[in-house]
């Protein structure tokens, strides 16, 4: 008996593995930042400024580790009336939304992203709640998607 | 003074052989000169030619401004009239007036004063000659602007909601300012002013057109008779009851009492809090006299909740919400009126919810989440997402029908009293939290729990302050269900539907997790069959067949035939 959330027969389609290198790269200089973060500290002579400038890149190297996982953890599934989102594994979260709901689809890449060949598919609908984002898909595959969802939206049309 | 023939015209021309064919019918003042700008008020605004607003509108929309001026002009006459009437009479040389007066330029300033009049008269003219609006089957559209023209349309089957507000100076010219309410921010088309019983036509022509039916509307409500002056007519608008007792079925509406509503608003929080306040600066000053500065510190506030209190009080006064065949009209106002008109399916959840300090007395209040945005506020000044301020059980049990037409029915009625009422039996409908989660919900873990209806899906919470959410099935956005750490150990999950924003987040924590798999499931289902289904948007279309039946006995059909009503729900 697990206590983990997770659907019965569900298929989940993966995000691409390049889209840890982006991570990483990301969580690198994050770590740079937090530690520039931390030069006046040591400008000013703090005898615990090193455990500091240790303790913030202690806790990125931590997110780190656990990033590989993570990004394991998100999946999506087209299912016949709806797509359904999940990521997380100490926060699961999973969301369904009816195709017929779509408001806008919005494909992102941001400059590693598009080195990579990676793209970010955002789902939107009337409820700003609603938070489908799909990270890391390879840019043909995010094209070709957000054609299916408009596509699918189409058909199963409905108000607000 | 405006030209009040225009009123004069019947609001209705109608040809009955043209609706019984089951033509749109089209109204047609006899003024309509091949796609001119006519100034009718009262008849045919909806013929699809373009319109302009009521005359008065330019001084309705500057009219203080206008007035602060003249104000000011004859504050500084003052002597100069006081000297007219009583010759020798202290005469200060200190004002602009004074020293025009002095200097022989009395000439000057009158011209000055002519010509800015004039200029403000022809500006004030021109800008309402370009303001046009017309109503067509599809849209309703805009122009205005003299230099910097302005062109705005809204799709019929898109309205969320259309508001007539009369401020007491426009009531007073038989003047009201319709708002169409579309979903998202800064998107209603606003029509100030137009002629007060001209809005209502309007508003309900619109609806009609929107509503997809192809029925013709009955004529309006109260038409005022027409052997009268003006004066009498404008008297009996002003002493009209706010809701017109032939617009809604007497026994769909729900009025406030004024003395629940005094009570409603005496036992806020903050008016406990005063006198929690006051009650202890008194008795500590009793113990040690330096201790009275904590009362003065009190009076500030006092005065400010009590402000509060009596613009919240007068402006619920003749609070109404009742029924009519184009959706739920929210009327308020004794001086200044407001009244709304929501068409079905327009409103995305609704929560029932109930102050500690309301309990003995078993008062509720409703709240809903709505896709748009009006720019005048509710009752009270409160955000006009409040529908219902204070009501006890037979109230709310009223107007859930109203605002869901869906849960109308008996069972839906049983389903709702059980997720205000009751305390959590383990049978009663609702699947409940664990014993469990107990360790999250102290309180309120038997009565913290889910329900899903044929028309809707209810969440239940709170055992000291007792709330019930209902979101439509056909409303719906999108499912989540979410789980931290925490909830992991207690092998519980955290549901939450989502619907537009609003005051109402419907979340329901501490659900068993095997149960919250099940809901997400049901729910996602659910919801792709309503909204395929949902014809709310043109929400009589279904009457198309039914043409020659007289669109006011129909009851709103935003029925989803998958879900018409099959034996008690769970």
């Amino acid at each position: 008996m697990t206590n983990r959330l997770d659907l019965p027969e569900a298929t989940w389609r993966r995000i691409s593995p390049k889209y840890l290198v982006a991570e990483f790269l990301g969580l690198l200089v994050t770590a740079i930042v937090l530690a520039a973060a931390t030069l006046p500290l040591h400008l000013a002579g703090w005898g615990l400024a090193w455990w500091a400038t240790a303790a913030v890149v202690g806790a990125v190297l931590i997110f780190a580790i656990f990033t590989p996982r993570r990004l394991r953890a998100i999946g999506y599934q087209l299912r016949d009336d709806d797509l359904v989102f999940r990521r997380g594994i100490l926060f699961q979260r999973f969301v369904a939304v009816p195709y017929g709901r779509m408001q806008i689809v919005d494909i992102n890449r941001g400059p590693l992203s598009r080195a990579l060949g990676l793209s970010e598919l955002k789902f939107v609908t009337a409820a700003a709640t609603s938070g489908v984002t799909i990270p890391g898909l390879p840019a043909a595959d995010a094209e070709e998607l957000r054609d299916r969802l408009v596509e699918l939206a189409e058909s199963r049309r409905a108000g607000l | 003074m405006t030209d009040d023939r225009q009123y004069e015209l019947p609001a209705h021309e109608e040809t009955p052989g043209a609706s019984a064919a089951g033509e749109p019918v089209t109204e047609r003042s006899e003024s309509v000169v091949s796609g001119a700008p006519v100034t009718a008020l009262a008849a045919g605004l909806s013929d699809g030619e373009w319109h302009r607003l009521h005359p008065a509108s330019p001084l309705l929309k500057g009219g203080i401004a206008l007035l602060a001026i003249i104000g000011v002009v004859v504050a500084n006459m003052r002597d100069q009239l006081v000297e007219m009437f009583v010759p020798g009479a202290g005469y200060d040389d200190g004002n602009p007036i004074g020293l025009i007066v002095e200097n022989g330029l009395i000439m000057w300033a009158l011209l000055a004063v002519l010509v800015t009049l004039l200029a403000l008269v022809a500006g004030f003219y021109v800008s309402w000659r370009m303001h046009t609006f017309r109503v067509t089957e599809e849209v309703v559209e805009v122009r205005s602007g003299v230099l910097f023209r302005t062109n705005r349309r809204a799709r019929l089957d898109r309205i969320q909601g259309i508001n007539i507000v009369r401020p007491i100076f426009a009531r007073l010219f038989g003047a009201a300012r319709l708002e169409v309410n579309q979903a998202g921010q800064d998107a209603n088309v606003k029509l100030d002013y137009v002629g007060s019983s001209a809005a209502d036509d309007l508003r309900r022509e619109i609806l009609r057109l929107a509503s997809g039916t192809r029925t013709a509307s009955a004529p309006g409500g109260s038409h005022v008779p027409l052997d009268q002056n003006i004066v009498d007519r404008r008297v009996n608008e002003l002493l009209a009851p706010e809701l017109d007792p032939d617009a809604a079925e007497p026994e769909s509406v729900v009025k406030l009492s004024v003395g629940r509503l005094i009570g409603s608003i005496a036992l806020s929080s903050a008016t406990f809090v005063i006198i929690g306040g006051i009650v202890v600066a008194v008795v500590l000053s009793f113990f040690r006299g330096d201790a009275l500065f904590l009362l003065f510190a009190f009076i500030p506030a006092a005065i400010a909740v009590m402000g509060y209190d009596v613009q919240k009080f007068t402006k619920s006064l003749r609070y109404s919400i009742a029924g009519t065949p184009d959706g739920v009209r929210v009327g308020f106002g004794l001086l200044s009126t407001s009244n709304e008109t929501l068409p079905p399916g327009r409103i995305h959840s609704v929560k029932v919810s109930q102050p500690l300090l309301w309990r003995p007395f078993g008062w509720w209040e409703i709240k809903v989440n709505r896709a748009s945005h009006s720019s005048t506020n509710g009752a009270a000044g409160q955000q006009n997402t409040t529908i219902l301020p204070v009501g006890n059980l037979t109230d709310v049990k009223r107007v859930l029908g109203l605002v869901l037409p869906d849960s109308a029915d008996e069972t839906a009625a049983v389903f709702a009293e059980r997720g205000l009422v009751a305390r959590g039996e383990p049978d009663d409908g609702f699947t409940c939290s664990p014993r469990r989660a107990a360790v999250l919900r102290w309180f309120s873990w038997r009565r913290n729990g889910f329900a899903i209806s044929p028309g809707a899906v209810l969440l239940r919470k709170g055992a000291i302050w007792r709330e019930l959410v209902i979101v439509p099935h056909p409303r719906l956005q999108s499912v989540s269900i979410s789980q931290g750490p925490l909830l992991r150990m207690l092998r519980l999950v955290s549901v939450h539907v989502h619907t537009v924003a609003g005051p109402i987040s419907a979340q329901l924590g501490a659900v068993d997790r095997d149960a919250a798999i099940a809901f997400f499931d049901t729910v996602a289902q659910a919801a792709v069959r309503a909204s395929g289904a949902d014809t709310s948007h043109r929400w009589r279309s279904s009457e198309m067949a039914a043409v020659s039946k007289p669109a006011v006995e129909v009851e709103p059909t935003v029925e989803d035939p998958q879900h018409a009503p099959p034996g008690p729900p769970l």
